[in-house]
């Protein structure tokens, strides 16, 4: 990635007619750009062209077959109501503690204290936990620790194994960072003179933050909450072993029970095919409802963020 | 203490509860509150820790034995035995020993005895694998080629659990990863934070990072099905899924991260320095490559650490892409299995709180502990940078 020009020892700034060096320089890095682009449209197109023939209205709403791999019957309609599920309880979880968090980032704590420095490290480490060791953790602490204890040495398993239940919360601690953040984001860019108004009119810190800067960051709270369903909607590894069953004859009937998913169900169809050539059209059109479902997501979150950051700017 | 309404007199604010000029316990109720409940991510990184490692202790104190022939004590002398020896004995946990009757723990003690009188008499059959020097040392073991020294063979009459070929497996996916995409995330952030023109950026920022978006199953399943032929008709090596298909994939999974991060450092470099540079006679390509980019060089090299984390971590690529196959080899045209792989591939078959499940656990641990350090290395060096510049922008 080094440019054409040679590397003058001291800072050498005339300008000489044609700058071949900058030009080399600007188109260099402008292609690795529409080379990542290009990636992107490749992939998209690739999946939207394969899959797009098997793709329709029967299979969305069709049930899983037995047999999972013939094309004429295969459908994803439990997978979808398991990935939405999981998804949605977890946003029960992720979105209230998420939002707490972010209002005491902002509103109460002191950017320089300890505390401060701690919770916002550990944010941003949760953001990089691998997210096969959030399955492990799932695992170890929400199915061996909480469920077997409440089972308490009952004969038949209750809470102690995979469910939607301990899926959903592993997902909610693994996009805990993305809420708290997108949050954050959007109570920043409330400009002081609200909040002061607020309290110069007798108000209480709590009622500024209940009545003013809340419903004022609504968007950047939803944005926080679409970006983890997106993020959690896609993700396959944390739910492994906390919940997503290989198949299923019934819809889940409770939390309790374990669910068919989408992610896992692509992992399904491209490893364990016994014929890929012959399920490729389903794989490609499972592959094409997932990406639609999470490209989606984060299309509307990056809308409503770029709205945000407009208003913060005019803000401010 | 004074923080009850009685004593509201007091005009200084205690703990932040006065903030008219009476007290407000409903304020200060909350306030509380919502401090703890901020408190959940620390008390989460702490539990992932503490959960994942207490599964893999057994194995690091030295208390399980993997040996393919262990001592058996005869079925008839149970009543000899305590029953904390006899759990231990079984290798059962306490809330399972409870569960069982008498003559369930006699039927187990039974396929002990059968167990030990067929274990196999070769010179390996009473071998601890999970010792430290078989997880880590070669050993020339009795039913394997004698070249292959560092085995992990879970499933077989001899448990090997060498962490090498996962270790180099992991390392290999991920050099290839870095190597295909730090270049161009590097230069894409060059070119979006610093070239570009502004309206321009809005929408390549975006878009990059809907990179991100997309589900890491399906740039797996892309690997797996359209990049490795694709990849090799192109080179024309052996074996389809590799380290290098793997690599590639996963480097797509990486150039969100490395992006956003080096973008954020150039772009919280202060608009003075280019302003200056410009003003002297540089052109746009000069001050972004001699002024911007070293003075945000530490951003660039946290995004870098980030981006291995974000690599070695990932697993459903790999999983999907690399071939899966535990092989002790450095080249990049090999089938490979990386070390989140091997967890996710392998935990569903082993026996809950056995060796295998353990030593997963224990290699999901050590992940954790490199990820844990790399992302610290990471943040630190991301605030340090900012303080630096916002203190030098004022």
């Amino acid at each position: 990635m080094t440019p054409a020009a040679p590397q003058p020892a001291r800072l050498d700034f005339r300008s000489r007619g044609f700058d071949f060096a900058s030009f080399a320089f600007t188109s260099l890095t402008g292609l690795a750009t529409l080379f990542i682009l290009a990636i992107l449209a490749i992939i998209i197109a690739n999946i939207a062209w394969h899959g797009w023939s098997t793709f329709s209205w029967r299979f969305l709403t069709g049930s899983a077959d037995q047999d999972m791999f013939d094309v004429n019957k295969a459908g994803v309609l439990p997978m979808i109501i398991g990935t939405a599920l999981r998804v949605l309880v977890m946003t029960l979880f992720v979105v209230p503690i998420g939002v707490i968090t972010a209002i005491y980032l902002t509103e109460y704590a002191h950017s320089t204290a300890v505390t401060t420095r701690v919770i916002r490290g550990a944010v941003n480490n949760l953001a990089g936990v691998p997210s096969i060791v959030f399955g492990l953790f799932g695992l170890g602490f929400f199915i061996s620790f909480i469920g077997r204890g409440l089972d308490a040495g009952a004969a038949e398993p209750h809470w102690g194994k995979p469910a939607i239940l301990w899926a959903s919360l592993t997902l909610a601690v693994m996009t805990l960072p993305l809420v708290i953040v997108a949050t954050e984001e959007s109570l920043r860019a409330i400009t002081p003179g609200l909040r002061e108004a607020s309290l110069a009119l007798g108000a209480t810190k709590l009622e500024t933050i209940l009545k003013i800067v809340l419903p004022e960051a609504l968007p950047g709270i939803l944005t926080g909450g679409i970006l983890a369903v997106g993020r959690a909607g896609g993700e396959v590894a944390p739910i492994l072993f906390t919940g997503a069953a290989y198949y299923m004859r019934d819809l889940p009937h409770s939390l309790t029970d374990q669910f068919m998913d989408l992610g896992y169900h692509v992992f399904i169809l491209s490893t364990q095919s016994p014929d890929i050539e012959k399920t490729r059209p389903i794989l490609f059109a499972t592959v094409l409802a997932l990406l639609l479902l999470t490209l989606s997501l984060n299309l509307v979150a990056v809308i409503v963020r770029a709205r945000v950051r407009k208003k913060m700017r005019a803000g401010h | 203490m004074t923080n009850t309404p009685a004593n509201a007199k007091r005009t200084v604010g205690w703990m932040g509860i006065h903030r008219g000029h009476k007290a407000r316990p409903v304020e200060w109720l909350a306030e509380k509150f919502i401090f703890l409940v901020s408190l959940t991510a620390i008390l989460m990184v702490f539990l992932i820790f503490v959960f994942v490692a207490r599964e893999a202790l057994p194995l690091v104190l030295g208390q399980m034995n993997s040996a393919a022939a262990r001592p058996a004590i005869p079925a008839k002398d149970m009543d000899k035995l305590k029953p904390a020896e006899l759990q231990e004995y079984l290798g059962l946990t306490p809330a399972e020993f409870k569960g069982l009757d008498k003559e369930a723990l006699q039927a187990l003690m039974e396929v002990r005895e059968e167990e030990a009188k067929e274990a196999p008499k070769d010179k390996d059959a009473k071998v601890n694998t999970t010792e430290w020097k078989y997880l880590f040392g070669a050993h020339e073991w009795s039913d394997s080629r004698p070249e292959d020294r560092h085995v992990w063979q879970p499933i077989g009459r001899i448990h090997k659990y060498n962490l090498w070929p996962l270790i180099i497996g992991s390392l290999k996916t991920t050099l290839v990863a870095l190597l295909f995409s730090v270049p161009l995330a590097l230069a894409a952030a060059i070119y979006v934070s610093q070239l570009s023109s502004p309206s321009l950026k809005e929408w390549l920022k975006p878009a990059i990072e809907m990179l991100s978006g997309v589900p890491s199953v399906v740039l797996g399943f892309f690997g797996l099905i359209v990049m490795a032929t694709f990849l090799q008709s192109v080179f024309g090596y052996q074996s389809r899924l590799n380290a290098f298909v793997a690599g590639i994939a996963l480097g797509l999974a990486v150039i969100p991260v490395v992006f956003s991060i080096a973008e954020d450092a150039l772009t919280s470099v202060p608009r003075s320095y280019t302003q200056a540079a410009l003003a002297l006679g540089a052109s746009k390509w000069q001050a972004a490559w001699q002024i911007v980019l070293p003075a945000a060089a530490p951003g660039v090299f946290a995004a870098v650490v980030l981006g291995f984390g974000r690599a070695i971590g990932e697993t459903m690529v790999v999983l999907m892409a690399s071939g899966n196959a535990s092989i002790m080899s450095w080249s990049l045209f090999d089938s490979t299995r990386s070390i989140t792989a091997t967890i996710a591939a392998e935990l569903a078959e082993a026996v809950f709180g056995g060796h295998h499940y353990r030593m997963l656990f224990l290699i999901g641990a050590m992940l954790f502990i490199v990820t844990f350090l790399t992302n610290l290395a990471g943040d630190l060096i991301m605030h340090r940078l900012k303080g630096r510049l916002e203190g030098k922008a004022k």
